[in-house]
């Protein structure tokens, strides 16, 4: 098992680090660093704009592979990712943004796979059922929302709400009020309150595609021999369902939860630009605005790094499934 | 055929299960009976007919074009003369609505079809070839996945925004095939010991021909329905990444565009918001729907039976 892993970690690796380099090329050659000084009145003389795009080390009249090694040396020696054009430290920027970004993610991520899984049990348990059905057709709906329609539908409606109740019953712009003052649970509750709609925007979308995908690979199970071998021992049809239908359903569920990932995140950039939260979503969109090349290089290293994580996390929960992995 | 489905069968006075129609039904109109004997399927496909209909030929009969002004309606709320309201500069929004769904629907068909085209070439061929080959195809197709294909458009979008809309469907097929193209390698790899694919093979038939011949139609059940799939999703990243300024560039509008303009007053005036919103996932769910049923019914493997 330890082996397996570690072999697909090395693999992980090794694909997260091409991904970022080739990510760098991208977005050096699609760039243009230099627009927002041409057109300018006066005039920016070349030297000048030389000197500032040597300094953010993005100059295109530099060759891009050697651009690439100077930035990746840089890295690896220094841990730094380099100057944004607004002059602040790119790494010192993600670790700002960071938390905002994971803790939607996590919180997306577990709630999402939890609440899914279950309905799909559920739902395969009930099929044709009406429960079923209504599961069915509610996710068919949701996948077919984008997430920032869900987002604003549920602006629309706490706003609704807020006038109805006729206080703010839900805050929903940034992260938590600016510049509310009071005791830690005060502070805790506000921020709370924040989380809720992004959460539930983020969930929402989470809940729907892993319970459509449980549903059917408990299906696949529930005809199975071994659930029929487990009932005729004697086990509640509860217990047969959950100690052998569950776990090997849950299985295929491992690799769709690597390939999901990438979608759990862009739902989650999503998410905090329309919530106006200061996280990665928010960083990508403005580094692709303002062209700046060391700010979008460090949302796609961050960015492999988590798939990376979520890949060998997949591979641990498929081997911790399946004890054929083990062996 | 040789298996039964419980929904397309009739069952003959005598008791023996017969497959309905002749024995010169063909493969293929047993497959169109059996997707519209799933209510789904028709509602998703009737659905998608209206609509396409509704967005080519609406604009002719409503009076308003979807740029003129109602210099005696700003911001108005649907009314009889303005069905879905009108915009604070007095444009209506139903004739704008209409034609971001022809923009719409046109890169949804576009780009569905044409992403699970470009997945079966390259399954197909990753499959066939095997070795070396295989390896390289499967370990490109996991570099592309790690990235978002939502951020690498992102990050790409400086240089298809000053190109027209065209160039955004490139791209949206350039990076909306990775996962079907394993899926169809996966399908390949089995097809390749099949005793008919040796036989062309010890025959002297060369690898592109047969992969055209017999691996792409065998494979060809899975294609049609992502193609159905990838229409919705499409236009869902259509419409986000226009929301985001990145995707359909004006003058040209599309629903993602419209919803852009629409969010920043959506808590005032719904209307802007709501109703291309509503219409936006009809669109979507309409063509989930019927990829779902086409799914049930094509693909044996696919552990749901048509309902």
């Amino acid at each position: 098992m330890v082996g397996f892993i570690g072999r697909r970690l090395v693999n992980y690796v090794f694909l997260s680090a091409i991904a970022t380099a080739l990510g760098y090329l991208l977005v050096s050659s699609t760039f243009q660093p230099a627009a927002r000084f041409l057109g300018r009145n006066p005039p920016v003389p070349q030297a000048s704009i030389d000197a500032a795009l040597d300094k953010l080390g993005v100059n295109p009249s530099v060759p891009i592979l050697e651009r690439l090694w100077e930035w990746g040396t840089h890295l690896v020696t220094t841990g730094s990712l380099g100057i944004s054009t607004r002059g602040t430290q790119v790494t010192a920027d993600i670790f700002e943004r960071a938390g905002t970004s994971l803790r939607l993610l996590i919180i997306g991520t577990v709630l999402g796979a939890v609440i899914g899984v279950a309905l799909g049990v559920w739902g395969a348990v009930r099929q044709y059922k009406a429960s079923d059905q209504v599961i069915t057709y509610a996710s068919f709906t949701v996948l077919a929302t984008p997430v920032f329609v869900i987002g604003i539908l549920l602006m629309i409606g706490a706003t609704l709400l807020n006038r109805a109740v006729g206080t703010n019953v839900i805050n929903f712009t940034g992260e938590y009020s600016a510049g509310l003052q009071g005791n830690f649970f005060t502070i805790l509750q506000d921020r709370l309150i924040h989380l809720l709609l992004p959460t539930i925007t983020l969930t929402i979308g989470a809940i729907a595609s892993y319970s459509r995908y449980q549903r059917s690979a408990m299906l696949d199970v529930l005809s199975a021999d071994y659930i029929r071998t487990a009932r005729s021992k004697g086990r509640t049809r509860g217990s047969a369902l959950v100690r052998h239908g569950v776990r090997v359903a849950l299985i295929p569920m491992s690799t769709f939860f690597a390939y999901s990932f990438g979608l759990v995140l862009t739902g989650a950039s999503i998410t905090e630009s329309v919530f106006s939260w200061h996280g990665m979503g928010e960083y990508l969109i403005m580094s692709t605005t303002n062209s700046d090349v060391n700010a979008a290089a460090g949302t796609i290293l961050f960015t492999s790094i988590l798939v990376l994580i979520a890949g060998t996390l997949s591979d641990v929960i498929y081997a911790a499934l399946d004890p054929r992995v083990r062996v | 055929m040789t298996f039964t489905d419980p929904n397309t069968t009739t069952l003959p006075e005598d008791g023996t299960v017969r497959e309905l129609g002749d024995r010169t039904t063909t493969r293929g109109s047993t497959i169109v009976r059996r997707v519209f004997a799933a209510k789904r399927a028709r509602v998703g496909a009737v659905l998608l007919v209206i609509i396409a209909l509704w967005a080519f030929v609406g604009p002719l009969l409503y009076p308003w074009g979807f740029l003129d002004q109602d210099v005696r309606a700003f911001g108005d709320s649907p009314s009889a003369n303005h069905w879905f309201g009108t915009n604070n500069i007095g444009q209506d929004i139903y004739a704008q609505t209409l034609v971001g769904l022809q923009k719409s629907l046109i890169i949804g068909f576009i780009v569905g079809p044409a992403a699970a085209l470009i997945a079966g070439v390259v399954g197909a061929v990753a499959g066939y070839l095997g070795g070396v080959w295989d390896k390289i195809i499967v370990w490109v197709i996991d570099l592309l996945l790690v990235l978002p294909s939502f951020y690498i458009l992102v990050l790409l979008s400086p240089v298809f925004r000053s190109l027209s809309w065209v160039a955004l469907v490139v791209f949206l097929a350039l990076f909306g095939w990775m996962v079907l193209a394993r899926v169809i390698r996966g399908q390949t790899m089995s097809l390749r010991e099949r005793d008919y694919v040796k036989a062309a093979r010890f025959m002297g038939v060369s690898g592109a021909t047969i992969v055209r011949r017999h691996i792409l139609p065998n494979v060809a059940s899975l294609l049609i329905i992502d193609a159905t799939l990838g229409i919705g999703a499409a236009i869902l990243a259509e419409s986000t990444l226009s929301f985001f300024g990145f995707g359909v560039q004006p003058p040209d509008v599309s629903l993602g565009t419209i919803l852009a303009l629409g969010s920043t007053s959506a808590v005032t005036r719904p209307w802007l918001f709501v109703f291309p919103a509503a219409i936006l996932v009809v669109t979507v769910l309409a063509s989930s729907l019927l990829g779902d049923a086409l799914r049930d019914a094509i693909d044996p493997t696919s552990g749901a039976t048509s309902d």
